[in-house]
């Protein structure tokens, strides 16, 4: 075995001063991040009422409720919980389906290529945000207030929540349009209007349809828990039946909210792939 | 500029405006059959979401004047007009709403280690073991695919009421968002270090270690990240089932109907949720480069 010979440290070290003589600010950054993302979490167990002793019991009381979980067992009400998950499925559909017809039009208002000054797209830009920043949840309540408890509430909860993000999604899309189909259509003498719905829609409308699809899936999950607040659905039955400790009904009821989200999963996909095909289902 | 469009004979173009317009009305039909379908789904779904468009009307009114009213003070004036008396209770408010950060943050954490140590069982290319890996991803597709919300009422009778049951129901949902994530980078990952690890005789834990993580590290963090936006959002609704946070003060507002109270509370919460995106995209921007504040 050859040895190699032993490097000239020296030298070296005035030919890559960087590497050697790293400044203290670059070499304790990393350190010092961690040390103080560590300090905030350690500040954050002491404030939020972290114990060992409350971890173990509450663990222990997990364990008894997993296994008073086994078998899931809808008992008599199977008829109750599957019409309850239709009306979730429904709250979904039509939530989604709103929310989809009423972002369009606003959507093209947000859009850079239609809207091009920022006086009038900034507002309407913010005002999609904040619709966005307050939860689904918070949005059931309100309804419930205005309409009632029911799944109706649920519907237009879904709906204006959605708005928001559709509106943000959809005229993101717009802006990634490909501008020459409008410029032909300008050429060819056509309105402002005809632009939009010959020049810009027909690329659209692909990538909004795959959007709203996939929301119809997200929102499946979404109304199932609308229903904790009294906004109707499975959510309602599922709330209602961990109050009461009912545990081989709740595993039942989560069991029925896991198979529907992956069944819609698996529709969605297939009719995902169908409108806009295999290359655009990222 | 004259320029001669040719036009073909007579026969010709009859044959070809006829195949033309076949081809138009199938794919109208297909189009129309579609819409149909669709419609007659939103008309079951109607009738089993208790749909009353009557209600609506009647109520519609009730939404507008709502946030009329969540916009008075009890003086009669508008909410603007009072700032202070608007946001009476900032103190109070912006102690649970430090709580709700800090649950987010407590929770992405703990969920974040939680679905590195698991992410590399649930990835493709470094599972040691089919059966290990089919476990793990089955574990976090449950955590996942359960909202958050019900792990919360779970935790909170396991548990008792408070913050801490917001945490664990915030990093069980965060263990399996990312540990999804986590494991689609890896397996993007080069497996070429890992094979020049391994032929150092290294044991699979410092292939992980030293072949893999630093390859990945980044895009964890950026997905952490990320995902910390995500929670400040959930977390501010644990309160709801009495997980903590400023969600408590916000269904007590409004299911008495301290209207201001409600509309002082959402603003606090919309802020803060624009000041947790913006901040993060930006630390995002800093951090890993423009291409991953996408």
């Amino acid at each position: 075995m050859s040895q190699l010979p032993k490097p000239d440290s020296q030298a070296l070290r005035t030919k890559y001063p960087d590497v050697f003589e790293r400044p203290a600010s670059a070499r304790l950054a990393t350190p010092l991040m961690l040390l103080a993302a560590f300090a905030v979490f350690a500040f954050g167990l002491y404030d939020l009422d972290f114990s060992p002793t409350k971890l173990v019991s509450g663990l222990r009381e997990l364990g008894w409720i997993t296994l008073m979980m086994i078998p899931p067992d809808p008992g008599s009400s199977l008829p109750t919980y599957l019409s309850a998950l239709g009306e979730t499925l429904s709250i979904a559909l039509l939530g989604t389906t709103l929310a989809a017809f009423l972002a369009l039009p606003v959507s093209l208002l947000a859009a850079r290529n239609i809207v091009p000054s920022a006086i009038f797209r900034f507002p309407v830009r913010r005002f999609l945000d904040s619709i966005r920043g307050v939860d689904t949840l918070i949005w059931a309540l309100v309804w419930i207030n205005v309409v009632g408890l029911g799944p109706f509430a649920g519907v237009l909860a879904i709906a204006v929540s959605d708005f928001g993000a559709f509106g943000k999604l959809f005229s993101e899309a717009i802006e990634a349009a490909d501008k020459k189909q409008v410029e032909g259509i300008r050429a060819s003498g056509g309105s402002a209007l005809h632009e939009i719905r010959f020049g810009l829609m027909p690329q659209v409308l692909p990538v909004i349809a795959g959007q709203v699809l996939y929301y119809i899936e997200s929102n499946t999950r979404s109304a199932t828990i609308i229903g904790i607040v009294g906004a109707g659905g499975i959510g309602l039955q599922l709330a209602e039946q961990i109050r009461v400790l009912e545990w081989q009904k709740v595993s039942f009821l989560i069991l029925m909210i896991l198979i529907a989200v992956a069944v819609i999963d698996w529709i969605s996909t297939k009719l995902r792939f169908a409108i806009i095909g295999q290359r655009a289902v990222a | 500029m004259a320029t001669a469009v040719s036009v073909l004979p007579a026969q010709q173009l009859a044959a070809l405006n006829d195949a033309y317009r076949k081809a138009v009305a199938r794919k109208r039909l297909k189009m129309m059959l579609a819409a149909a379908v669709f419609l007659a789904a939103l008309v079951v779904a109607g009738i089993g979401a208790e749909v009353n468009l009557r209600t609506l009307f009647t109520y519609f009114g009730n939404f507008v004047s709502y946030f009329d009213r969540i916009l008075t003070l009890d003086n009669g004036q508008r909410v603007w007009t009072d700032v202070g008396e608007w946001f009476w209770g900032w103190q109070k408010w912006l102690k649970l709403l430090a709580e709700t950060i800090l649950i987010s943050y407590v929770g992405t954490l703990i969920g974040a280690v939680l679905a590195l140590a698991l992410n590399f069982f649930a990835a493709q290319n470094t599972s040691p073991g089919p059966w290990l890996r089919f476990v793990v991803r089955r574990l976090l597709e449950f955590a996942r695919t359960v909202p958050s919300i019900v792990f919360a009422l779970v935790f909170v009778i396991a548990f008792g009421l408070g913050p801490m049951a917001g945490v664990l129901a915030i990093a069980v949902h965060s263990t399996g968002a990312l540990g999804k994530l986590f494991s689609e980078i890896v397996e993007n990952a080069d497996m070429k270090p890992v094979e020049g690890v391994r032929s150092t005789g290294a044991s699979w834990l410092s292939c992980m270690r030293f072949a893999v993580l630093p390859q990945v590290s980044a895009g964890y963090a950026s997905y952490a990240l990320l995902r910390f936006e995500i929670n400040v959002r959930e977390a501010s609704v644990m309160g709801f089932v009495g997980a903590g946070g400023i969600g408590q003060e916000l269904v007590v507002a409004i299911r008495k109907f301290y209207y201001s109270d409600v509309s002082a509370i959402l603003v606090t919460i919309v802020v803060t949720v624009f000041v947790i995106d913006i901040t993060t995209g930006w630390l995002r921007g800093k951090l890993f480069g423009k291409e991953a504040r996408a």
